[in-house]
């Protein structure tokens, strides 16, 4: 196989298994999950759901002094690279078009060396937090295998995209092929492990001021 | 090439007898006898040793070794192609002192530009591979149908024979074009025609791939020159091109490079960004995957070349460009219809997540049917 029929596959044939899996896999998850319903609270509602559910995603977003104390590196860390990812992923003019072409619409982008510095970014903060995750005895103890694979998964296609845009070690077409197919990977785990966190967050938090909501104390 | 389009009513062994005659000249006496000067001589030296990345130490030696060299017997076959490359190579720039360079070859067999036919050009290939076995460059263009011999012949010989024959007696091969290079069009999806390209073919002698649809007249007389300069093939790549010239990609060498890295972007053919020069990437630009020259050695003897005059590179050197999905499809798009995808897969795993919501719910159900209280009894058993 060329290196350009290569590219053409991860284009093509690739792309389209790694959609079909993606899609499929977090529509059946949610609708799982979202199918199996609650048990019926017999208590009487003191106040409502919706407010405290929907108060909650938004404070949730924040965290508090005291937890931010506690885990400083955590939060901060994570945080940017969450934002790191987010600008990668959705304000780099390549990728911009690739939504464009599969949803009809496009945003502005954002000039590429801040996707750039974004990138290093991003790269730097999850090494740390994975460094820190193994040097925290409780950290390391509560880590699965599945969560060095994401962690994994999460950081090739920055660090392969960074390559394929500076064009390092490899011809330009191997590494841009390589980056998406990293990509194709990331989508296909997506939907069975915790990075369905990305969607499954907005409802859980819900859920927890919902409760919250229910009893008419605040969230 | 000239003298032998005037020389029509000659008979082929009195052409041949002529090219014998021609042969005894050097290179140089060659070119003085056309009315090259000295000077414009050692321009193309110069030009050419600067171009392949050559110490300028490197001039004289070049034009000695041009001036001394003996006309080599090339032998040119075309096979499933259109031509486009053999009119590259000899209508860019007539008067130009490249193009003379290819008058000074010893061209035995090119049936598109050889005034002989039939058996008299066959008999002229013969003769010029017997003369010059073990010596002559044989130069290919276009793909070799693998499927049915049938499906391109000449004088009834199939290419697959006419190739492998030709090949033997070669001092080297140099493939001319995406399709003798890689397949090119006649091997793009689905291939009906079973199109290979030389480099499948033949493994035992050395290759030089000169892709392009067409390639850069010049890249094939830079080729020529370190031939016969240094009576070897240059330094390939990793899919036998000379990494002089396609070491770096279009993009790394684009002058519209700037625009791509600060995200200016032309959106249509028509609009702002387009008549400020800004980059093509979002209509289509293979550039960043494209190892060629066009962007330094340009075309229409140094005029611009395609990005320079408005239009995404179409990537036309490298393997299967046909099959990237569309010339205006940017390179971050993907090459199938994943909309379509996307909502055939969606409505699917709706409906299959509701059945299973559904078996879960069932299940569920019947697990609280089928609940019993413990007593205390059940716990003394």
């Amino acid at each position: 196989m060329s290196e350009i029929e290569f590219l053409n596959w991860v284009r093509g044939p690739g792309f389209q298994i790694a959609v079909i899996i993606f899609i499929a896999g977090v529509i059946i998850r949610f609708a799982e999950i979202l199918l199996l319903g609650r048990k019926t609270n017999l208590a009487e509602a003191k106040g409502s759901e919706m407010g405290g559910g929907m108060r909650t995603i938004v404070t949730r977003s924040v965290p508090d002094k005291s937890t931010l104390k506690r885990s400083a590196f955590t939060i901060v860390a994570g945080y940017i690279f969450h934002i790191g990812l987010f600008v990668t992923i959705f304000l780099f003019a390549p990728h911009i078009l690739l939504f464009k072409d599969l949803i009809g619409f496009g945003w502005p982008s954002v000039p590429t060396p801040v996707v750039d510095a974004m990138a290093v970014v991003s790269i730097i903060a999850l090494l740390a937090i994975l460094v820190h995750r193994m040097r925290d005895n409780v950290l390391r103890f509560i880590t699965t295998k599945e969560d060095y694979v994401v962690w994994l998964l999460t950081i090739l296609p920055l660090i392969t995209g960074y390559m394929a845009f500076h064009r390092i070690g490899m011809t330009a077409p191997t590494l841009l092929a390589i980056h998406i197919l990293t990509v194709e990977l990331l989508l296909v785990v997506f939907p069975f492990t915790k990075l369905m966190h990305a969607f499954t967050l907005v409802f859980a938090r819900w859920y927890n001021g919902a409760i919250s909501g229910y009893r008419g104390v605040e969230s | 090439m000239t003298d032998r389009i005037n020389n029509k009513d000659k008979s082929p062994a009195d052409l041949v007898q002529l090219e014998k005659s021609r042969l005894d000249k050097t290179l140089g006496e060659t070119l003085r006898s056309q009315g090259i000067s000295r000077r414009s001589f050692l321009k193309f030296c110069a030009a050419t040793a600067s171009m392949m990345a050559m110490s300028p130490a490197m001039i004289p030696k070049i034009a000695h070794a041009l001036e001394n060299a003996r006309r080599p017997s090339v032998i040119w076959l075309s096979f499933q192609e259109c031509t486009g490359c053999t009119e590259s190579l000899t209508r860019a720039h007539a008067s130009t002192v490249e193009s003379l360079i290819f008058d000074s070859i010893s061209l035995d067999y090119h049936h598109t530009l050889q005034a002989a036919a039939g058996h008299a050009a066959e008999e002229a290939r013969e003769i010029a591979m017997e003369e010059n076995y073990g010596k002559y460059l044989l130069v290919v263009d276009g793909s070799i149908p693998m499927d049915n011999p049938g499906y391109s012949t000449i004088a009834g010989i199939s290419n697959y024979d006419m190739l492998m024959d030709t090949a033997k007696g070669a001092a080297a091969i140099i493939a001319v074009g995406t399709c003798a290079t890689y397949g090119g069009i006649p091997h793009a999806d689905p291939n009906p025609t079973g199109a290979v390209s030389v480099g499948d073919l033949i493994k035992d002698k050395p290759i030089i791939n000169v892709p392009g649809c067409p390639p850069i007249p010049v890249v094939i007389t830079g080729v020529l020159t370190h031939f016969l300069t240094f009576g070897s093939i240059p330094e390939l790549d990793h899919i036998g091109r000379p990494k002089v010239f396609y070491g770096q990609s279009i993009h790394d060498r684009c002058y519209r490079r700037p625009f791509y890295d600060k995200g200016l972007f032309a959106e249509t053919f028509d609009d702002e960004g387009a008549k400020k020069g800004w980059c093509l990437y979002k209509l289509g630009c293979k550039g960043p995957t494209t190892y060629n020259a066009c962007a330094t050695a340009k075309w229409n003897d140094g005029t611009s070349f395609p990005i320079e005059a408005g239009h995404p590179c179409i990537g036309c050197s490298e393997p299967d460009f046909w099959d990237g999905g569309g010339f205006y499809k940017a390179l971050s798009m993907p090459t199938a219809n994943i909309t379509e995808t996307a909502i055939y897969t969606a409505a699917g795993a709706a409906a299959a997540g509701v059945a299973l919501g559904a078996m879960n719910r069932s299940k569920k159900n019947s697990a609280a049917a089928a609940h019993s209280d413990t007593t205390i009894d059940d716990l003394e058993k």
